[in-house]
């Protein structure tokens, strides 16, 4: 299904950089480990300045409690949202909300976000928790996310965060990095969810195993902040470790409303209440000459609309090739599209249209924040009038477990970042993946549509 | 790297019980279950169970249940699961590789694997094993025999040798996983203290 063309450029190669200049992740790994500098390759004992975990940590205390310790030894480090299976679908989903409650309680977790707040890696962004050059790690696979704000962040499993709660660190292999250079600004219609999907489709679901992604150019620096979110968000589907996106003016304007807003509530005591934290400026970017495994350069006027077809994210097709393929259910949410600009986008979309009949279209917003914005510009009215149905904060039926999930047989157009088979509840349903302006327009039209031809 | 040795084909899956210090095993000797590239957690272990699955039978019930719905219930102990390229992609879910360990598997030979289920399986005591050439070679239901010491794969079409484990890796599996490391680490803290 991969006949986009032309293929980007692969302008450099291993070997080609300075052996004294230093990768981004070079960069942070050395901060999170104590150390002067630290080598491609090398294993180190990594302290994180944040730890995320969600409706798992209930698990996790498990493992955790097998190290006899009455307390964490991190309460300040760790954030823990409730956003995976909210609210409760069944009384044993509410029973793992009970215990996570409790364990908070009982460990004086202070960055606890109730049902209803939102996705996990949304609202850390929102909150302001990780800032930029320190290290999050958390139990979940999209946890590269906060490479928005050129922060290191990777996912690890359960045990690994039990260990982190009980000894504050743990072994990472420094990675390789990968430079991915986007020249020029996006046409209308097309967006960073596109720019990311025509990556994984470029080069494979493993195109950027173990490697740290670090992106540049002209076109990620006109991006919006949510944009860069999704772009470094689906990094998770291209293997990598984690993502990075050089900070700017835009990150420290966002950066510092998010403080304000705690400021005002309150809350801004504890570990990030000062912008720009206490990572040195140089410690921030990677240096000039610094050692890449591979370096694309992309085009931002050759992009184009581009879907991923079932059942792997690598499996992309132009938009031309699958429109008009037809779709029982929309769902425009995620931690990697279910902000405002992306429901901001469906809304123009639907203003003054219906919902195809024999389709239905599914809003989750990303955060309790961005519902509120969306209805407050009138997003979510013009949306509810035109037929959507709107989900609870959080992530939806993203992974399956409720709220939205298919029917046997049916096809999904989904804004988010997985279509594995069985993704959705059943292995005998296709999604397909997009941007949210065309999950819209496929709403409308009942099946898979250029939002272009439309608006 | 390659000799025409061919595993013991004994007629059931059997473990060779020669402990090494943490009590893993030096032989692991079992049925192949080959799967191909870009095996996601989802078809390993489904997302639907990831929050309310609890305990080792019923966690271990629902092992690739997406992928393979004949797995569980008739993997044995000492089994190996070779996977292609990018074995275990998608979500962090420990069950991914834990419903494996309930399920008496011995190892997993992959081409290459995604980094979060590299870690969660060492993690969990769970050998994992980057040799292509041996993912490659063997072929499903076949015998394998997995020699840790010797670093070797035994299997039909030959004898393939595996680089060796990382430090902290081998670490981790002598102690039986990351939580028995850790638990080590922490009484010796204590004792020092
Ligand atoms: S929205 Fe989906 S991908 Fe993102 S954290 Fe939730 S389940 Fe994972």
């Amino acid at each position: 299904m991969n006949q986009q063309s032309p293929s980007p450029v692969l302008v450099g190669q291993a070997g080609t950089g300075s052996k004294d200049a230093q990768t981004f992740a070079q960069k942070a790994l050395a901060r999170a480990a104590g150390c002067e500098r630290v080598e491609v390759g090398e294993v180190v004992d990594v302290r994180p300045d944040v730890v995320l975990s969600h409706d798992n940590t209930a698990a996790i205390r498990e493992i955790w409690q097998e190290f006899g310790q009455a307390r964490v030894v991190i309460p300040e480090k760790m954030a823990i949202t409730l956003d995976h299976a909210v609210p409760a679908p069944t009384t044993r989903h509410a029973q793992n909300h009970a215990e996570i409650r409790r364990f908070v309680q009982e460990q004086g977790i202070r960055h606890f976000f109730e049902v209803g707040r939102g996705i996990c890696h949304q609202v850390l962004s929102e909150e302001a928790l990780t800032l930029p050059g320190q290290t999050v790690l958390g139990a979940d696979s999209h946890t590269p996310h906060f490479g928005w704000l050129g922060a290191f962040g990777a996912g690890i499993g359960r045990s690994e965060v039990a260990a982190l709660w009980a000894t504050g660190e743990l072994w990472l292999r420094v990675p390789e990095s990968i430079r991915i250079v986007l020249d020029g600004q996006l046409p209308k219609g097309v967006t960073a969810k596109d720019f990311a999907l025509r990556i994984i489709g470029d080069w494979g679901a493993d195109g950027g195993l173990y490697a740290s992604v670090e992106f540049s150019g002209s076109g990620v620096e006109a991006m919006s902040i949510d944009s860069r979110m999704a772009l470094a968000n689906m990094m998770a589907e291209f293997g990598a470790k984690s993502s990075y996106i050089p900070p700017d003016v835009k990150t420290r304007a966002y950066l510092e409303a998010a403080l304000e807003r705690r400021a005002a509530r309150g809350t801004s005591a504890g570990t990030a209440d000062d912008y720009p934290p206490t990572v040195a400026e140089s410690q921030l970017f990677p240096d000039e000459g610094a050692e890449y495994i591979a370096t694309y350069r992309y085009g931002a006027g050759e992009l184009e609309p581009t879907v991923s077809c079932p059942h792997t994210v690598d499996n992309i097709a132009p938009l031309s090739a699958v429109a008009g393929t037809e779709v029982q259910q929309a769902f425009i949410g995620t931690c990697t599209n279910g902000r405002l600009e992306d429901i901001a986008e469906a809304a123009e979309i639907m203003q003054g249209r219906q919902v195809a009949a024999g389709t239905r279209l599914l809003i989750v917003p990303a955060s309790s924040l961005v519902l509120q914005e969306a209805m407050q510009r009138g997003y979510i009215q013009a949306l509810v009038a035109a037929g959507a149905a709107i989900g609870t904060p959080g992530c939806g039926p993203c992974m399956g477990n409720h709220m939205g999930v298919p029917a046997t047989g049916e096809v999904t157009i989904s804004s988010a970042n997985r279509n594995f088979r069985g993704r959705m509840g059943t292995t005998d349903a296709e999604i397909y993946l997009a941007s949210p302006a065309v999950v819209a327009a496929s709403a409308v039209a009942g099946r898979i549509a250029d939002p272009r031809d439309i608006v | 790297m390659r000799t025409g040795a061919v595993p013991g084909g004994a007629a059931t899956a059997q473990v060779v019980l020669e402990s090494l210090d943490g009590g893993r095993k030096a032989v692991i000797r079992g049925r192949a279950w080959k799967y191909g590239d870009n095996v996601n957690t989802d078809v390993l272990f489904p997302g639907k169970y990831t929050y309310t699955a609890k305990g080792r039978d019923e966690i271990a019930s629902h092992a690739l249940e997406d992928l393979d719905p004949a797995f569980a219930s008739n993997v044995c102990d000492g089994d190996v699961i070779i996977g292609g390229r990018n074995f275990g992609c998608g979500s962090s879910r420990e069950q991914a590789a834990t419903c494996m360990v309930y399920n008496g598997v011995g190892a997993v030979i992959a081409q290459s694997f995604a980094r979060i289920f590299y870690r969660n399986a060492i993690n969990n005591g769970l050998l994992a094993i980057v040799c292509p050439e041996a993912a490659q070679a063997i072929q499903g239901q076949e015998y394998v025999a997995v020699d840790l010491e010797q670093r070797t794969i035994e299997c039909a079409s030959g004898r393939f040798v595996f680089p060796p484990l990382s430090a902290t890796v081998q670490e981790i599996l002598e102690a039986g996983g990351l939580v028995e490391q850790v638990k080590r680490r922490l009484a010796s803290a204590h004792t020092a203290s």
